[in-house]
């Protein structure tokens, strides 16, 4: 190694990151070259620094409350049940089963509206409104690409007036989906996107949540859910222009 | 009976992850630059690996965790940056000479940590994220590169200018102390 190649190995060198043969090399340049030698120094000064001044923070107490707590919120019973209640589960199920094919799809869309509506509030509560942010539906798309196992389609809404702000992942009824984040005017839209469990199209059909519009559609195999605190009548026009 | 089964996996995940708290508070702390913001990355983070703790193959918990923690603190990073205009990233741009430690005089070895806090919160993100991985918490460059999605290479070239800028930082500070 020359003293240019050298030189960028004594950081590694100084970080324990070298194998034996190379470190040895190193230090034999050190020993003859006075200026690998203070650039060596002056790492170890720094690090020295750094060691002492023990810059690091501690998280504050009330952070630690917070996330426990928050975690206990988290924990939904539907998730940790055990196999031990797995009998009583199953027998329950077949009950519910009659039941729902009575119901038709109704009940389970209940429930996805509920989760959709939890996940369109904890988003704006959170710091993760989006993990890639972009107006551009070709970064968006490809950013999901080995995140999910499917292929969304992503819409650029902002010459209708529904700019797009960016996607991200999410978690809806136990499936990793994916959440695209429109904006009119101010009000947030998140649009999950989740496969469907059946390939019939269904034709858009509102809800309302707490106060939330949600606007749920069918196409392609994909199920489409659209949520916002946008009036009805533009959440709409959002799903119109996304599904026309 | 299921409640009890409820904390027994909030506790499992709490025994794994709560350990690396004070890591991923300070990470968080050093990357969005105020308690606040770091409180909500963390926050955030902490849920979000408990919704994906089942895909957590349990190697190593700290960088695991820690990489999620980078990811919701470059979230909130992100959106402050649009609201500022602030400059995108570039490595040559943020360290336009040579790569090494050629330059300032000595270093006060006394150095206070509100200067050395304060003179990390100086440099670029990027920077600071492995001066925080690499100086505080001891990480290998194969785990920074894990936790910062970065080749190993771009870990040595990037700590070696952050390294640089730290150290020109912290000379210029105390330009008279030459113990």
């Amino acid at each position: 190694m020359n003293h240019q190649e050298i030189q960028e190995r004594i950081h590694p060198y100084v970080d324990g990151e070298l194998d034996v043969a190379n470190a040895r090399e190193v230090e034999l340049h050190l020993s003859a070259c006075e200026e690998c030698r203070a650039l060596e120094q002056r790492i170890r000064a720094l690090s020295s620094v750094l060691t002492a001044s023990a810059p690091a923070y501690h998280a504050p107490a009330a952070l630690r409350k917070n996330v426990r707590a928050a975690l206990r919120k988290e924990a939904k019973p539907a998730r940790q049940i055990g196999w031990w209640v797995f009998a009583a589960g199953a027998a329950c199920a077949l009950l519910l089963l009659v039941f729902a094919l009575s119901q038709t799809t109704r009940a389970p869309r209940e429930a996805i509206a509920d989760d959709v509506v939890a996940n369109h509030v904890r988003s704006l509560l959170a710091t993760h409104l989006v993990d890639v942010a972009s107006s551009n539906q070709h970064t968006v798309k490809p950013w999901f690409d080995g995140k999910v196992d499917f292929a969304p389609e992503v819409r650029d809404l902002a010459a209708d007036g529904f700019p797009l702000v960016g996607g991200r992942l999410d978690y809806l009824q136990g499936k990793t989906v994916v959440a695209l984040v429109y904006e009119r005017n101010k009000h947030p839209i998140n649009l999950f996107i989740v496969p469907a469990s059946t390939n019939r199209a269904a034709a858009p059909s509102a809800l309302t949540r707490r106060g939330y519009h949600l606007i749920h559609w069918t196409r392609g195999e994909m199920d489409y859910w659209a949520v916002s605190d946008l009036n009805a009548e533009e959440l709409h026009q959002f799903a119109a222009h996304f599904a026309p | 009976m299921i409640r009890f089964r409820e904390t027994s996996q909030v506790r499992d995940f709490e025994r794994i992850i709560l350990p690396h708290l004070d890591a991923a508070y300070s990470l968080a702390r050093f990357l969005v630059r105020n308690e606040q913001d770091a409180q909500d990355a963390v926050q955030e983070a902490c849920l979000r690996a408990f919704r994906f703790y089942e895909s957590f193959r349990g190697e190593n918990s700290r960088a695991w965790f820690l990489k999620i923690v980078r990811n919701t603190s470059f979230t909130v990073l992100q959106r402050a940056r649009k609201n500022e205009d602030e400059v995108v990233f570039d490595e040559e741009l943020h360290s336009p000479e040579s790569a090494q430690l050629d330059v300032g005089g000595q270093l006060d070895r006394d150095l206070d940590r509100q200067t050395v806090r304060a003179a990390i919160e100086e440099l670029p993100a990027e920077f600071r994220e492995v001066i925080t991985l690499r100086e505080l918490e001891d990480c290998s460059y194969k785990e920074i590169a894990d936790i910062a999605n970065i080749p190993v290479g771009t870990v040595m070239s990037r700590l070696a200018r952050a390294r640089r800028q730290l150290y020109l930082i912290l000379s210029k500070n105390f330009p008279d102390a030459t113990k």
